[in-house]
């Protein structure tokens, strides 16, 4: 992984340019255009979920991309955030929600450095197995202790609704604008991380720790930090998760596979890259939409769902070795290459 | 008095159905240490060769036939997961290959699932699981024979290792790929041998979990209980597969026991996470991990 760390001057500042106005069409079309012809299905079952695992891509890829420390735990503190969140807002009424929403980020934060504790000694496999840890203990936790659930018998619990002020988010659209706007300015933060000193100190950690050390990065410190930075993110991507999608708070949704998940979303988007949280984020949620639909169609009166489920998971499974093959730097890479095509511009 | 021999029975339990654990990371040892790949597809290589095993035999193919045929299939999964998935993924980095050994994992789950049926099989191995009494600690006789197939395999796998031309291969690419490519040892075969020989551990280990929780999917879970016993030993070395397998089962045991109650029980889903994590802090490579040393 190459990062160029001075552009000339005369080609970077056209690109920038471009870079600008392109995401500014797009915060255009998702504020603006999307509200006004989207469909309540497309806001559920598919904007809403892909802001939410986008941010959460955006907040491991910041710690795996490029701190260069893999978490397998991610899930966990996704929870961390949606319980912290909803705690926040049981516990202590006359907090406003957005409050709640930064105290939950903090409080995933702060588990977020207790689990990374051990990365300051250990490292690749030794370390990501570790964050299993984390993992399956905060599952355990959070279903164990009443408390963390109002002692709700069932274990879930009803979101309350998304609130800032006096306006309430209580319509599909609305819940997707509430995401939309605190997924823009987290990730304009991250965008900023990167650029700035620490997200320098960031991928120094991961491409050689020693010689980082050497040449006077605070490993301990910067490692400690991409920790807690991509754990508040994380956090947050979960409450957004259980608030804004699915509008209840249980553990069980933040299991494994959902660690998994946003791994994949970030191996397939391309690690380092705050673009690629999004691409990879889109094809995880779009994909098995399609599939299942496209299955069901294919085969749905033939033979049983069992089947289907089965063939899905193969399908799936098939197409995460085909990704990785065929373009191992992920999504982002490959828009970059298109677009180097397209420009007719050697870089 | 009573105390004691509680404890003890509680420990000899832990211990042996540590070796259970064992079984399923020397599968993980093997294939790390040779192609560095953390292959978490082991459990659904467990999964698919019990699976097989068991539905063959259902079918009325009798025992070694069908131990046969699944080692067939075993080494023909093998050589195509060489072929078609570690091959162009060469050189790229652990991670990759590691959530590519993650898709593999739903592939193989799928295509077992998808072969024989989601039904729960069950799996008579011929032993019975009486306990018996040692000095007034009771030994599940079923365990004891786990344990000694380990012990077995275990042996085997020395040996193979050891006085075969293979085995030297193997040794050769474990110490230095690029130097075992130079004196014309062929990689790919060598990879496509040893995810085989993997396989035929996860048959071993698949038939005795299989034959104590019922040959299912959530066998394919198992893996969740050898990454501690990996980290805890080193990825690399199969007496710290063994070591760290006995060390896992014996705390486990002892944890639920003694500490569980405090806890509100249930906490053998992290409770040797948490053990394995506590122990790298002291030793950041597990026990008999090789160490690493990093060079600017």
């Amino acid at each position: 992984m190459s990062i160029s760390v001075t552009p000339s001057i005369e080609r970077s500042l056209p690109r920038a340019a471009i870079g600008g106005l392109t995401v500014a069409a797009i915060l255009f079309i998702a504020f603006v255009v999307l509200p006004s012809v989207g469909s309540d299905y497309l806001f559920e079952a598919i904007l809403t979920p892909f802001l939410a695992l986008a941010l959460a891509g955006v907040g491991l890829n910041l710690l795996t991309g490029y701190a260069g420390q893999v978490s397998l735990g991610s899930a966990a503190f996704m929870a961390v955030g949606a319980f912290a969140a909803y705690n926040f807002n049981l516990r202590v009424p006359e907090l406003p929600f957005l409050v709640s929403i930064v105290l939950a980020g903090l409080t995933a934060a702060g588990i977020g450095l207790i689990f990374g504790l051990p990365s300051l000694r250990l490292r690749g496999f030794y370390l990501a197995v570790s964050t299993l840890a984390a993992q399956f203990f905060v599952q355990w936790a959070l279903t164990k202790f009443g408390w963390f659930s109002n002692d709700n018998p069932s274990g879930i619990i009803n979101a309350p609704p998304l609130k800032i002020a006096s306006v309430t988010f209580d319509t599909a659209v609305g819940r997707y604008l509430f995401s939309l706007g605190i997924v823009t300015v987290l990730t304009f933060l991250a965008w900023r991380l990167t650029r700035a000193q620490t997200g320098r100190n960031f991928i120094a950690v991961r491409d050689n720790q020693t010689a980082a050390r050497v040449i006077g990065v605070p490993v301990l410190r910067t490692k400690l930090l991409a920790f807690a930075v991509s754990s508040f993110i994380i956090g947050v991507a979960g409450v957004l998760w259980a608030f804004a999608y699915l509008r209840t708070v249980e553990p069980a949704g933040f299991n494994l596979d959902r660690s998994f998940q946003i791994l994949f979303i970030i191996i397939i988007g391309g690690l380092a890259s705050i673009r690629g949280a999004f691409l990879g984020a889109g094809f995880i949620v779009v994909f098995p939409l399609l599939l299942s639909r496209l299955g069901g169609e294919l085969l749905g009166g033939i033979v049983d769902s069992g089947v289907v489920e089965m063939s899905q998971r193969i399908v799936i499974g098939a197409l995460i070795i085909l990704f990785l093959i065929a373009e191992p730097k992920g999504l982002a890479e490959l828009g970059r290459r298109a677009a180097r095509r397209l420009g007719g511009r050697p870089t | 008095m009573e105390d004691v021999q509680f404890f003890i029975e509680v420990l000899v339990g832990g211990l042996l159905s540590g070796v259970m654990y064992s079984l399923v990371a020397i599968g993980f040892v093997l294939i790390y240490k040779t192609s560095g790949v953390l292959n978490f597809a082991q459990g659904a290589l467990l999964l698919f060769a019990a699976l097989t095993f068991v539905s063959l035999h259902e079918r009325g193919v009798p025992f070694w036939a069908s131990i046969g045929l699944t080692l067939v299939l075993l080494a023909i999964l093998g050589t195509l997961i060489e072929r078609v998935v570690l091959r162009p993924l060469v050189n790229q980095p652990p991670i990759t290959l590691f959530l590519a050994t993650l898709g593999l994992s739903y592939v193989i789950e799928g295509g077992a699932q998808l072969l024989w049926g989601t039904q729960v099989h069950g799996l008579d191995l011929g032993i019975d699981d009486v306990p018996f009494e040692v000095g007034g600690v009771l030994i599940s006789s079923f365990d004891l024979f786990a344990a000694a197939t380990a012990a077995l395999m275990v042996a085997l796998i020395t040996l193979f290792f050891r006085y075969t031309r293979i085995g030297l291969a193997f040794r050769a690419v474990a110490d230095d790929p690029f130097a075992a490519l130079a004196v014309g040892l062929r990689l790919t075969r060598i990879w496509a041998i040893v995810w085989t020989a993997s396989g035929v551990v996860a048959l071993v280990a698949g038939l005795l979990w299989g034959a104590r929780l019922g040959v299912q999917f959530s066998l394919s879970l198992v893996v969740l209980k050898a990454l501690p016993v990996l980290v805890l030993g080193g990825f690399d070395s199969i007496a710290g597969a063994i070591i760290g397998g006995l060390l896992v089962g014996a705390t486990e045991k002892l944890a639920e026991v003694y500490i569980g109650p405090f806890l509100g029980g249930g906490i053998e889903s992290w409770f040797a996470y948490v053990v394995a994590l506590a122990f790298l802090l002291v030793r950041p490579s597990g026990l008999f991990g090789q160490k690493l040393v990093e060079r600017v």
